[in-house]
């Protein structure tokens, strides 16, 4: 018996990147612009989809990501807009984050000839989802007032893959000691010139603007073929 | 449990390549923007590889510093903490020279005994 060393110069993750890439195809051929949204569990990301998806001049359909439960898709499915999902407990080993090949696996059931754009509500997790890429166009993440101002510091990653970080539930800035500008200091020292916006789901403040945004994803996707 | 995902991946890739043989070791090289927890990514990687051909395999993981080069003027340091914009002229174009890497450069294998008589 004798060992050989196989060569191999591989990324670990090809192997999700090329599902990704094969659900962009997807995605682009049915013209739908896709987002991919994230945050830790709680900073707002369903709320925020519920004031922002109300009334956007867009057909939107949502591919909701949990380990457990319909909580969420039930929350969006009110908003009579196509909602789809997917839970990680339901024979994926209860992961915590969405990955290329689960969301392969709901594409049979989105209509995505009926829509312009998909939003991929994630688990909630700021570790996790950062690292699989799931064919999105774009990546956004909420950071909300109450989770602190170090936040950018400590989760580097995935603070620097989105292309947008909305900064939620400044309604509440009053009663916290929420140091605003270092958060924006913190946020410019891991990712310069990151696009960010000040919202509140719940006072409304900046929800326009993201949905301003997210109607412009919707209309990068290129013509349906 | 970012190591128990990341070492799902990495036995899946490492079986795919040792096309059935019998996995010794595995050689990685692992950025240190990719926030791995070396002790953590052990631990995982010995879970994950049980009842596989990669079981009782040694993971050897070389991890990269991170080097950073600005694009305005051309500065190239390691960042200490995840600190990104230029130190010398504080601009915001900055290539990742190294340390986002996640990668399997090779597996040691067992090869299997030839027969010694052909058919």
């Amino acid at each position: 018996m004798h060992r050989t060393k196989v060569k191999i110069a591989e990324d670990a993750l090809d192997a999700n990147t090329t599902i990704a890439n094969a659900n962009r195809a997807d995605f682009d051929r049915h013209g739908v612009g896709v987002v991919n949204f994230m945050s830790a569990p709680g900073a707002g990301k369903t709320t925020l989809l519920e004031k922002a998806l109300g009334g956007i001049d867009a057909r939107v359909g949502v591919l909701e990501g949990d380990v457990q439960g319909s909580a969420d898709a039930d929350r969006l499915a009110a908003l009579h807009l196509p909602v789809v999902q997917l839970n990680t407990d339901a024979g994926f080993g209860g992961e915590c984050h969405l990955d290329a090949n689960m969301v392969r696996s709901a594409i049979p059931d989105l209509p995505l000839a009926e829509i312009d754009l998909l939003v991929i509500e994630n688990v909630g997790n700021l570790v996790c989802p950062a690292e699989f890429t799931v064919g999105e166009d774009a990546r956004v993440m909420v950071s909300a007032v109450t989770e602190g101002e170090d936040k950018p510091l400590k989760y580097p990653l995935m603070f620097r893959t989105c292309e947008l970080v909305l900064i939620n539930k400044i309604d509440l800035l009053e009663h916290l000691d929420f140091d605003l500008d270092k958060f924006l200091y913190h946020l410019d020292a891991v990712h310069p010139g990151v696009e960010h916006m000040l919202i509140s789901a719940r006072s409304g403040e900046g929800i326009e603007g993201f949905r301003d945004w997210l109607q412009r994803v919707a209309r990068r996707a290129p013509a349906a073929a | 449990m970012h190591e128990l995902s990341l070492s799902s991946a990495i036995v899946a890739t490492t079986l795919r390549h040792a096309e059935g043989r019998p996995v010794k070791s595995v050689q990685m090289r692992i950025g240190a923007l990719r926030q791995v927890v070396p002790e953590s990514l052990d631990f995982y990687f010995g879970i994950v590889t049980r009842g596989t051909l990669a079981e009782g395999a040694a993971l050897e993981a070389e991890y990269v510093a991170a080097r950073l080069r600005c694009e305005d003027c051309g500065r190239r340091w390691s960042p200490e903490l995840p600190l990104f914009r230029c130190p010398g002229c504080g601009g915001a174009a900055v290539e990742t020279l190294a340390g986002a890497e996640f990668e399997i450069d090779s597996i040691v294998v067992e090869e299997r005994e030839e027969a010694e008589t052909h058919a």
